[in-house]
């Protein structure tokens, strides 16, 4: 019988990761390597006055606005060109690089760092969504603070809460959230005869290239990119990298050595990119019989001082804020808000945590009000195929969430211990139902990437992958090369796939978006599909293949209106609490959860994705914490920061349904985002049922928990 | 200034510069042993763990003045072992492996678990763990990995 491609194989880094074989950049040495420390804004807004630095030792540099090549700009060029290379006037958050000191000793660097010298003019800032609206200290993005706004409408809002019997009104806000990638952000630069070569712990090899080209003013092709072996990124690997490769770029071409600039964890936290905090307001009507009519959404999030993505994670946000339901009138304003904070950046699911766990708390919150237990509740609100999304495009697949439903919460025993451990019993179990759509919105896929990949047949046998996509953790160099391997029907050690390089790849676009396996690995299965036919394993053959884009998806980017994603993976979360009566300290009985995601390429990478992603979602809802004085964040160590340990959560049960997507490889579908996408509402779900009064914000803290208690 | 000596990986090493270098950096930069990795530099997170006499150390916090007489094993070394061997192995196939970052910490915390307890609970294996931070796996693939070397390695311990 053939092997079946979701059976588990032994991933292909395990043993070198393991042994500890494997290289990350700070472990690669280079001959006359000089080393990098960022010297920051110190303040949260205001201006420059003047810089006085050290006595700089021979052999010691500081890069600064002025080294930038002639022809070459003070811009980073990520989706928008706001964010500089190097602060000279306007400061904008505490943390902004204003140049680079470079030297052959850390120590040394060390010491002349803490003797920079910045005065400033101080401006008042802002460091929250109400802050940022209110243009606090003045606006400094147009005249209102808002990057970007968009509102959506389906069916007819206006009138069916003109017809309402009962409105219901909430706020639910989400706080920071820190990658925490156990390395931290890395990047080595060489430069000779003319070309940038950069060693990056990184996502997007290419993305490097195309932001720093402008500020050394060199072609694309004169820039590499390699990416290392990189320990986790999480989409705090996205775009960083080109914050840190540009400085480098001017310091290199300036210096002429290599250079290497690793963060310290402290440097890390405090001044790489987050998850956007987000606040989400709800205005709901319901008909007599206590059905949903319409619903109105108001969707924030602090985007902090530069634009970065902000504005594609507000599109997420806005698409992920009717979670799995389909109401019949729903309006969404979203705004992308800044404020002079560390500008917020993708992160594991990309605004649709936000959203979703907006959609679950509110709807929970409504059963309650209404008196119905809320997965019934929820359930009636159910997509299904042919349904209609809040863009108004249409659920394409058939939608499994119902017989998921009936599978988890009998495992989850969900319907016995809500009976045993009624509200306010200090033990509770509550539940979130959630989907992600995979790849790029609407047509991006096609507008903006265009992603091709190559497979080279060889005259030994084996074939290599081609591609700029990379592992960094989540097991792609396995995923592909299996289905390669299993298209090509031939053994996956025959296979090979490198950490890409940008010289020798085609772009198959950025590691992001939960598009990896489903876009890119399509990719791969349709050209080793056409290897098959054209090479005999004895001679070297090549085939590139190019992205083609299911042609039922219709989407306008203009009006952000039909399928905003072509497929949907999906998930429901149970999670069971016990609620210390003195304390309020969380204790987590259990997390049983169910996902759909076409096809698992291979169940062990699959399951290792549920177990990573629901626990950091749960430390997201229940541990991790940044708070923002003057700009500047109290945590800034692990010690302060907490991220889950081994002994936080009890083991997470994981189950899988199969319902294959016909464009993605052997029937895959999103995976790396959803899991993350839904754990914390069930946990806020279930600590609301423990003390039976409405959560509405995470992280759920004790304190916050004994703040809900003395509200009477 | 004092000469300190110590045992690396079964070789006596003499070293003469100042005590209060990190072990961590004389590892990493000057035996170039990289597979102990820097994650925080405080002591948080076991990236960064080797062996000392066995015990389960962060070498980020321990300055070289204080593994005098001491026999330092690092995972370039544990891997040569047979008992070093079964954990490798046992992590590349419970899926204990992601990323990556924090798998040599975690592979000498289960080593020196398992000198001490050859058999233990899953209690047992996430209190050793739990000075090893993860932030990729969720950890039940990690104690799974460390249940494997334990039965798989009956009698080595």
């Amino acid at each position: 019988m053939k092997e079946r491609i979701s059976s588990p194989v032994r991933r292909v880094d395990a043993y070198e990761k393991a042994g500890g074989y494997a290289r990350y950049i700070a472990d690669i040495p280079f001959d006359h390597l000089l080393y990098g420390k960022l010297v920051r804004t110190s303040i949260q807004r205001g201006r420059i006055t003047g810089i006085a630095l050290p006595d700089l030792p021979e052999g010691y540099r500081f890069i600064s606005e002025g080294d930038i090549p002639p022809g070459g700009v003070n811009q980073i060029n990520m989706i928008t060109s706001d964010w500089p290379v190097f602060t000279t006037g306007e400061v904008r958050f505490c943390g902004q690089t204003i140049g680079l000191l470079v030297g052959p000793d850390r120590q040394v660097l060390h010491e002349l760092h803490k003797a920079v010298a910045v005065t400033y003019d101080i401006e008042e800032g802002s460091s929250t969504i109400e802050e940022g609206l209110a243009c606090r200290g003045g606006a400094f993005v147009g005249e209102d603070n808002i990057y970007v706004e968009h509102r959506l409408k389906k069916g007819d809002p206006d009138a069916a809460f003109s017809q309402a019997d009962r409105i219901i009104e909430d706020v639910i806000e989400t706080g920071f959230q820190e990658h925490v990638y156990m390395e931290p952000q890395g990047i080595t630069v060489e430069y000779s005869n003319g070309q940038l070569v950069f060693h990056a712990s990184c996502q997007c090899p290419f993305y490097i290239r195309k932001a720093v080209a402008p500020s050394v003013a060199m072609n694309l092709e004169d820039i590499i990119v390699h990416q290392v072996t990189t320990g986790g990124a999480f989409g705090g690997k996205e775009h960083f990298p080109d914050i840190i490769a540009s400085a480098l770029a001017v310091a290199a071409v300036a210096i002429q050595q290599p250079i290497q600039v690793v963060f310290e964890r402290r440097e890390d936290i405090s001044y790489t990119p987050k998850r956007h905090p987000s606040q989400i307001i709800f205005r709901t009507a319901l008909d007599r019989n206590n059905r949903i009519i319409a619903m109105d959404v108001d969707a924030r999030i602090n985007a902090g001082a530069y634009q970065s993505c902000s504005a594609v994670v507000l599109q997420r946000t806005m698409f992920s804020a009717n979670s799995v339901y389909d109401l019949p009138n729903v309006s969404i304003r979203g705004r992308a808000v800044a404020t002079n904070t560390v500008p917020s950046d993708a992160f594991r699911g990309f605004g649709a945590p936000q959203g979703i766990f907006a959609a679950e708390m509110h709807m929970s919150h409504v059963a309650r009000l209404v008196g119905e237990e809320e997965s019934e509740f929820k359930r009636r609100c159910f997509l299904k195929q042919g349904g209609r999304t809040v863009t108004n495009g249409t659920i394409h697949e058939q939608v499994l969430l119902e017989q998921m439903w009936q599978d988890i919460s009998l495992e989850s025993g969900y319907y016995e211990k809500l009976k045993s451990n009624p509200s306010g019993s200090f033990r509770g179990i509550g539940v979130s139902y959630y989907l992600h759509g995979g790849g790029f919105t609407g047509n991006g896929e096609q507008a903006l990437i265009d992603s091709h990949v190559r497979l080279k047949g060889m005259k030994d046998g084996r074939v290599e992958l081609l591609l700029s996509t990379v592992e960094m953790g989540q097991g792609l160099a396995t995923t592909y090369r299996k289905i390669v391997a299993s298209a090509l029907g031939i053994d996956i050690s025959r296979t090979i796939f490198l950490d890409p390089s940008t010289n020798r790849v085609p772009d198959s676009g950025p590691t992001v978006a939960s598009r990896s396996i489903m876009v890119v690995g399509r990719l791969l299965q349709r050209a080793a599909l056409q290897l098959k036919t054209c090479w005999d394993g004895t001679r070297e053959e090549t085939v590139e293949i190019g992205y083609e884009h299911p042609p039922w998806v219709e989407w306008n980017q203009e009006t952000l209106q039909g399928d905003a994603y072509p497929a949907y993976s999906w998930g429901i979360c149970v999670t069971e609490v016990e609620v210390d009566r003195a304390s309020f300290e969380v204790e987590t009985k259990g997390v049983w959860t169910i996902h759909e995601v076409g096809r698992a390429i291979d169940e062990q990478i699959v399951h290792g994705q549920v177990n990573g992603g629901v626990i950091q979602a749960l430390g997201y809802a229940s541990l991790e914490k940044l708070e923002l004085k003057e700009g500047r964040f109290y945590q800034n160590t692990l010690a302060d920061y907490m991220i889950p340990t081994s002994l936080d959560f009890p083991p997470v049960y994981s189950k899988l349904v199969e319902n294959p997507y016909e464009y993605g490889p052997f029937g895959a579908k999103g995976l790396g985002e959803l899991v993350f996408d839904g754990a914390a509402a069930s946990f806020a779900a279930a600590v609301q049922h423990a003390i039976g009064r409405p959560v509405g914000r995470i992280p759920v803290t004790p304190e916050y928990i004994m703040e809900l208690m003395s509200d009477e | 200034m004092n000469e300190i000596h110590c045992r690396i990986n079964g070789t006596d090493y003499t070293f003469s510069f100042p005590g209060e270098r990190r072990l961590l950096d004389v590892l990493r930069e000057d035996l170039q042993l990289t597979a102990a990795k820097e994650g925080c530099g405080e002591g948080e997170c076991g990236a960064c763990s080797v062996l000392k006499d066995r015990r389960v150390v962060n070498s980020c916090m321990i300055p070289v003045a204080a593994v005098e007489g001491c026999e330092i094993m690092t995972l370039e070394g544990f891997r040569q072992t047979p008992e070093g061997r079964c954990i490798v192995e046992a992590f590349s196939d419970s899926g204990a492996v992601q990323c990556g970052f924090c798998t040599p910490g975690m592979v000498m915390a289960a080593a020196s678990l398992l000198f001490e307890n050859p058999d233990p609970s899953e209690v047992q294996i996430r209190t050793a763990l739990s000075g090893n931070l993860c932030r990729c796996t969720g950890y039940d693939m990690i104690v799974q990995g460390v249940r494997l070397a334990a039965e798989r390695g009956r009698g080595l311990w």
